[in-house]
């Protein structure tokens, strides 16, 4: 597990969970005796605006930003998202995309269009490799009692191919929820789901 | 024990550890959670004050005393806590005295992207700026021990990608609060120009034995670390760019400054002979560069790197390094545009029912900082003009006397209650005084929005949200003169826009209180029992309700509004705006 590395982007909208999920990351980063950062973006960018956060775990990691190109990972929490921070997944890398849509004001007053086919687009656009995985993450975690567990299904998903042990995750969840630990469940639930459907 | 601590959790944190007594802060992003967790220590007094300069005097009242004492805040707030800062440096301190200042280098969340280590300089107070998390606590430990042996105040540099940035931090335990002995000694505390003239004596004095000592890298008082890796390339850098130097260039010797005023010159001139190429690397001015040039030591930099936002990896490996770029694994040459994501006032924000009354009455708008200034974007663009905290109001009274009141019927300043009572109240008596016509418009919703719901005086909690006194808003405007005070709710829109032109035909100083909860806030939420419906067959699709640009109204494609139950705040904007009577709510 020491040499385990990996660079995640948790790409969404301001208030769909992406702050937890980086920081049950981070937590799971300590569990595998690593080191990791976590940059996240507060202020006026969260009022509806498009939110990024970056997770990087390794041996030694500096940067806490992931650059153009290095994402092992990017998980785009709504489904235009990942069109946006598409750049950053690197070559063979995995991207996996919640189906969800949330349409800007600049959509909603018709001004520009929200696009289709974007999971069509992105494959076409696939170089090498690299993975291109789409999950309804809202529709299961409404399965399992609320919208607030999307992000937890999209970890679950990210699970299948993080070369990980279960167990390791779910002791997590179980820290990142200890205040609430009516929630544990659902949430155990939630990343179930989410690995099954990725 | 290991924690994963965000950069602010971990600098109150390491003040807690310290022995801090007092931290007193006024609110900015990306300053905020270092107070916020402060408060969670309950053996240290912790509060919110109005402004910067009154956090920074009670900061500097505490030390004095005796106590370790830390006042916090973003770039800007240095400006206002500017003037105690000033001075404090020529007194020295009693506890150790650390302010905490947050730069936001890219503006994620400012108005500008000046550079602190500037009024360090010119204040002549030492500059730390730590790196990550654990640096965070280091240093703000290691600054408090600083402040008391060398009898200075001490300025914690930190920035939006340290402060809000999350790794792994070791925990330990806390030193218990001591607070020292209180010695009258006017001759030290009484900057009157007698005192003063030796005290800054002492200044340029202790400004040099700091640069002497802190090349000694035995002594360790400027936490600097050199990095001695291949000598081709010579690095010389500070906080999270250091990090991104490390990604770039992972083979170069670097000099990782911890204090960044006033500078080991002697260490930097050794690294210098070192080297065959010296390049220094900080995002904003060429703070470091200049000096180690006026200092005769030869270095690139600017020249190289832009003054502007936030500096990355792959900017510097571009300029350093002949390493390739990393191959993306989508190409994006087919990819569809994604659509704008710009920030929004939220559903049920009463600054936007106000907004759209400003922008039926077609006047020039004075706006302020906080949530209200996105009144600035479309649909109302009913601001005019932002500066800085408090400025809506100085800057309505100066249209009014560069016109003889004329612009005063036509022109209202935009202020919410936090930052009115930051620094609006001397504006406000400044205009009644001088008896200007203007309107100013107090968007009261009850709490410090932008920054994340903070309380401030004139909500009736206190940062721990126990009841404190709240200031009666009507009252303060009253005492200081204000001939015309008046309350309206801005989700009747209609109502706001007469008052509001009754107001502005008064030849005298008007306040109109704009008074609803932020809809984020408990007391603004959704209320039940008074859901907003659409009746169809009443429904002319005429898009009224649509240019409210509400999260929660979704247009059909046949141009009639679905509400979205999830977003709705029951506010009653949109029913107030539709004239065909097709949106309703129930009674509250």
């Amino acid at each position: 597990m020491e040499n385990f590395e990996a660079s995640i982007v948790l790409a969404g909208v301001g208030g769909q969970g992406t702050l937890i999920a980086g920081k049950l990351l981070g937590i799971l980063s300590l569990k595998l005796g690593l080191d990791v950062k976590v940059s996240e973006v507060h202020g006026m960018s969260q009022r509806g605006g498009s939110v990024i956060t970056y997770v990087k775990i390794g041996k030694e990691v500096h940067s806490p930003i992931v650059e153009p190109g290095t994402a092992d990972f990017v998980l785009s929490f709504e489904e235009v998202e990942s069109v946006r921070w598409s750049n950053l997944l690197k070559k063979d890398g995995v991207m996996i995309v919640n189906s969800q849509k949330i349409k800007s004001l600049p959509v909603l007053l018709k001004q520009v269009e929200y696009p289709s086919d974007i999971k069509a687009s992105l494959e076409a656009g696939a170089i090498g490799d690299t993975k291109i995985i789409e999950i309804d993450a809202l529709g299961a975690a409404l399965e399992c009692g609320t919208s607030k567990a999307t992000n937890i299904v999209m970890l679950g998903a990210l699970s299948k191919y993080f070369g990980i042990d279960d167990a390791i995750w779910k002791e997590a969840i179980e820290e990142a929820f200890a205040a609430k630990p009516k929630t544990i469940p659902l949430n155990i639930e939630a990343f179930n789901k989410g690995k099954a459907l990725a | 024990m290991k924690k994963i601590m965000l950069g602010n959790e971990a600098v109150a944190r390491g003040a807690y550890e310290a022995g801090v007594k007092l931290v007193s802060s006024y609110p900015g992003t990306p300053s905020t959670e270092i107070t916020e967790v402060i408060a969670d220590y309950k053996e240290v007094s912790c509060e919110w004050a109005p402004n910067e300069k009154v956090g920074a005097e009670v900061a500097i009242g505490a030390s004095i005393r005796g106590a370790r004492a830390m006042t916090c805040m973003k770039h800007v707030g240095l400006n206002v806590a500017a003037d105690p800062l000033f001075t404090v440096a020529y007194t020295g301190v009693n506890g150790g005295l650390v302010f905490c200042v947050a730069d936001d280098p890219g503006m994620h969340s400012s108005q500008n992207e000046q550079d602190t280590r500037n009024h360090g300089r010119s204040s002549k107070v030492p500059v730390f700026e730590p790196s990550d998390s654990q640096e965070c606590k280091d240093f703000i430990k290691h600054a408090f021990e600083f402040s008391e042996e060398y009898d200075t105040p001490v300025i914690l540099r930190l920035h939006t990608r340290v402060s809000h940035s999350r790794s792994v931090v070791e925990i330990c335990d806390p030193k218990p609060i001591e607070v020292k002995d209180y010695v009258k000694d006017p001759s030290k505390y009484v900057m009157m120009p007698a005192n003063a003239i030796k005290r800054h004596v002492v200044v340029e004095d202790r400004t040099k034995k700091i640069i002497k000592d802190s090349s000694d890298l035995t002594k360790n008082i400027g936490l600097h670390k050199v990095e001695m890796r291949d000598t081709k390339l010579g690095i010389i850098t500070a906080g999270a760019t250091y990090q991104y130097v490390r990604d770039a260039a992972p083979d170069a010797s670097v000099l990782k400054l911890g204090m960044v005023w006033p500078l080991p010159m002697d260490l930097i001139k050794d690294f210098a002979s070192k080297v065959d190429r010296l390049v220094v690397v900080e995002e904003l001015d060429p703070f470091i560069e200049n000096e180690i040039k006026a200092n005769g030591v030869k270095c690139e930099g600017k020249e190289l790197f832009t003054m502007l936002g936030e500096y990355t990896a792959k900017m510097i490996r571009a300029a350093l390094t002949d390493l390739p770029l990393p191959e993306e694994g989508i190409d994006a040459t087919n990819l569809p545009v994604a659509p704008g994501r710009p920030p929004v006032l939220c559903a049920g924000c009463p600054h936007k029912g106000l907004f759209l009354a400003l922008s039926r009455l077609k006047v020039q708008v004075m706006g302020d900082i906080g949530c209200y200034t996105l009144g600035a974007l479309p649909p109302m663009q009913a601001v005019d003009t932002v500066i800085c905290m408090g400025a809506s109001v100085g800057m309505a009274h100066g249209f009014d006397k560069a016109t003889d009141g004329v612009d005063s019927k036509k022109t209202v300043g935009v202020i919410g209650d936090s930052t009115f009572l930051h620094s609006g109240i001397t504006n406000l008596l400044n205009a009644v005084y001088n008896e200007s016509a203007i309107t100013l418009i107090i968007l009261d919703n009850s709490i410090t929005g932008m920054t994340g719901h903070q309380q401030n005086p004139s909500t009736g909690r206190n940062i721990r949200l126990e009841e404190a006194p709240a200031v009666d808003l009507e009252g303060l405007c009253r005492s200081l003169g204000v001939a015309s005070v008046r309350v309206i709710d801005p989700v009747d829109t209609f109502g706001s826009e007469k008052v509001i032109k009754e107001e502005l035909d008064k030849d005298v100083v008007s306040v109109i209180i704009a008074r609803r909860p932020c809809a984020l806030i408990p007391t603004g939420r959704a209320k039940k029992g008074v859901e907003v419906s659409v009746d169809y067959d009443k429904c002319k699709a005429c898009g009224a309700c649509g240019r409210i640009m509400c999260p929660a109204l979704i247009m059909g494609d046949d141009k009639k509004p679905m509400i979205d139950a999830e977003q709705c705040n029951n506010c009653g904007l949109c029913v107030n705006v539709c004239k065909f009577d097709a949106l309703m709510k129930g009674e509250e």
